[in-house]
């Protein structure tokens, strides 16, 4: 550099638009406009997200407020003196007990159903050359967008049918049959990946089909079996419509969801009642979504993709 | 036996493998996807309470009662205005967040994605509790600021009010839905490579021609998935309308899927209308389905463009 500005061409340093060889710089690094300061954004980010966690906050809190202290109203969001009489009212009094093991057993038949379902049918329709092939996906693929109130009441008399009805199995046949594509397409896009070999390997060893899938195939999709799993927990444990439907004969099954709902018609005072029965509700999907986020996000993310 | 015949044979085996292991699905697809839609149609032309098998033929009437009902018609543009804010608001706003929480210097963007994923995964009947708590005009924390702040000089009564209910119910909608948009549209940008914007910077493209040039071809075929899996999820709005508002006041946030459960399954009806709900769900069915093929050029183009 100094060599340049002592051989008498200085005029040219000083301008950030042009090398020190006195050419128009092409490449402006981190001075373009396209590279700005993200710092910059968390002015209004901050405020933007706990605005949007607010409510979230505000349930927490008023789980442990004492009643008096919700009559009363104030914005506090610091319980004046902290109390789990709610959580014991809810989970006594307002059956929130019940409501949660019919949630747990509605979730877990769900969720093996899908898997089931989804795991099968995914390694069937990713061998090359099976006839009809096409015909299924493109069938499953096009009935993905009807909406689910248009077909709900066939389906309930269906499960009446089979004699489900009024029965934490048939809501969750019910919740778990018809919405199968993306995990069985998630499942084909898997298996269809695998090299040959390994199947190849396999039929040497003498394993048939079955076999092959069973004890090869399927453990190596374990983090396909971890997305369709937990993407399915989540939507059966909070699911809404479904439960709320197939119990309506029976109170008795409700779920978490739809005994949150009729609480809320009966004994719209209690509102620290409420928001215990809340933080109940949905502390499970939170902590499980909290601890397994980056599996959940790229689920989802994967499947927008394919 | 030559060897081809073998060949053949065993391809054969294999392929009748394929369908024991497609059973189930076929099975549960049939039963609760295809029968159902079929099943819809038979249903909607008879008067039938849902006691023992449907023999009251009326043919079409409960389709001529279906197009007639201005209740009907009301439902069905309330559901349309869901898919608006969905498509018109949500959609570009997620954008612009995704962008913003895409920058890898931004420190802590883990935690807006966290923070805005968070409503997502909870069940609508909790959001819809909270909610109805929060806007109370007594003493709900919204009022109560909005009252603080003087922006108001009178509590607002936000799902009370016939003016004021469906707006709010979008506005909760859109919180909730918000997170899953963002996670889409974060997946859209992880497909545009990366050296090509940096090539492009090299060459001294400009950022308008880069989005222009590159990351709208890039991520136009997913755009126009995300556009659908958002209007199917609007269209299919229930879960939250009925939590909070179980369509009222005064039919002011009905939307069809509530208007169907109403006429079929509510308890305040003296006795069920199957045929009439199923009626009404195949005109809804046959409205969505138009409206989606309305959206056929954008697909066409996503075919064009993923070529």
């Amino acid at each position: 550099m100094s060599t340049t500005v002592t051989s008498g061409t200085s005029a040219a340093p000083a301008d950030p638009t042009r090398t020190p060889d006195g050419l128009p710089k092409l490449y402006h690094g981190r001075k373009s406009g396209w590279r700005w300061r993200p710092q910059l954004s968390h002015l209004f980010l901050v405020p933007f997200c706990l605005v949007w966690v607010y409510p979230f906050i505000w349930m927490f809190s008023a789980a442990f407020k004492s009643q008096r202290e919700m009559l009363l109203g104030g914005l506090s969001l610091i319980p004046e003196e902290p109390t789990l009489d709610n959580f014991s009212r809810a989970w006594t009094t307002a059956k929130f007990g019940e409501y949660t093991v019919n949630t747990i057993i509605f979730t877990v038949l769900v969720v093996a159903i899908v898997l089931l379902v989804t795991s099968l049918a995914g390694y069937a329709l990713s061998r090359p050359g099976l006839p009809f092939k096409k015909l299924i996906i493109g069938i499953l693929v096009a009935t993905m967008f009807i909406p689910h109130g248009y077909t709900i009441i066939p389906v309930f008399l269906l499960v009446n049918e089979l004699g489900l009805g009024n029965s934490l199995l048939g809501a969750a046949l019910a919740q778990a049959a018809p919405v199968h594509v993306v995990p069985v397409l998630l499942f084909m896009g898997f298996f269809g990946g695998m090299p040959s070999e390994l199947e190849d390997a396999a039929k040497v060893d003498g394993a048939g089909f079955f076999r092959t899938f069973l004890s090869i195939m399927l453990p190596l999709a374990k983090p396909v079996i971890g997305t369709v799993a937990l993407m399915n927990f989540i939507s059966a444990w909070s699911a809404f419509f479904v439960p709320l439907v197939f119990t309506l004969g029976n109170p008795g099954l409700r779920t978490l969801g739809v005994g949150m709902y009729n609480f809320f018609g009966q004994e719209s005072t209690d509102f620290a009642g409420l928001a215990a029965g809340a933080t109940i509700s949905v502390l499970p999907t939170i902590v499980v979504f909290l601890l397994l986020q980056k599996t959940f996000i790229e689920g989802i993310a994967g499947a927008v993709k394919s | 036996m030559t060897a081809r015949t073998r060949r053949t044979a065993a391809k054969r085996r294999e392929h009748l493998w394929c369908y024991v292991l497609l059973l189930p699905l076929l099975v549960a697809f049939g039963g609760f996807t295809l029968w159902p839609i079929v099943a819809s149609w038979w249903y909607s032309l008879f008067d039938w309470d849902g006691v023992g098998n449907p023999t009251e033929w009326v043919g079409l009437a409960n389709f001529v009662e279906v197009l007639t009902a201005p209740d009907f018609w009301r439902a069905f543009w309330h559901t349309f205005l869901f898919s608006l804010v969905a498509i018109l608001i949500e959609l570009p706003l997620a954008l612009a967040f995704a962008i913003l929480l895409n920058n890898a210097r931004l420190r802590g963007r883990n935690l807006y994605r966290l923070a805005l994923f968070v409503p997502v995964v909870t069940t609508t009947a909790v959001v819809g509790i909270v909610f109805v708590a929060l806007l109370d005009p007594v003493r709900g924390a919204v009022n109560e600021i909005l009252l603080a702040v003087g922006l108001v000089d009178a509590p607002i009564n936000f799902l009370g009010s016939t003016t004021t209910a469906l707006p709010t119910l979008m506005g909760i909608d859109l919180w909730k839905g918000f997170g899953i948009s963002l996670i889409y549209w974060l997946a859209a940008l992880q497909t545009v490579p990366k050296d090509l914007i940096e090539a492009a910077q090299l060459d001294g493209a400009r950022r308008a021609s880069i989005v222009r040039h590159i990351m709208v071809p890039v991520m136009a075929p997913i755009a126009i998935v995300i556009m659908l899996l958002l209007f199917q999820r609007s269209l299919g709005t229930f879960d939250l309308v009925q939590a909070m508002t179980a369509g009222g006041p005064v039919y002011s946030t009905d939307v069809v899927p509530t208007y169907i459960y109403r006429y079929a399954f509510s308890p305040e009806m003296q006795a069920p209308r199957y045929g009439f709900a199923c009626a009404a769900g195949v005109v809804f069915g046959l409205l969505t389905l138009v409206l989606t093929l309305l959206q056929a050029p954008a697909l066409r183009y996503r075919k064009r463009v993923a070529v």
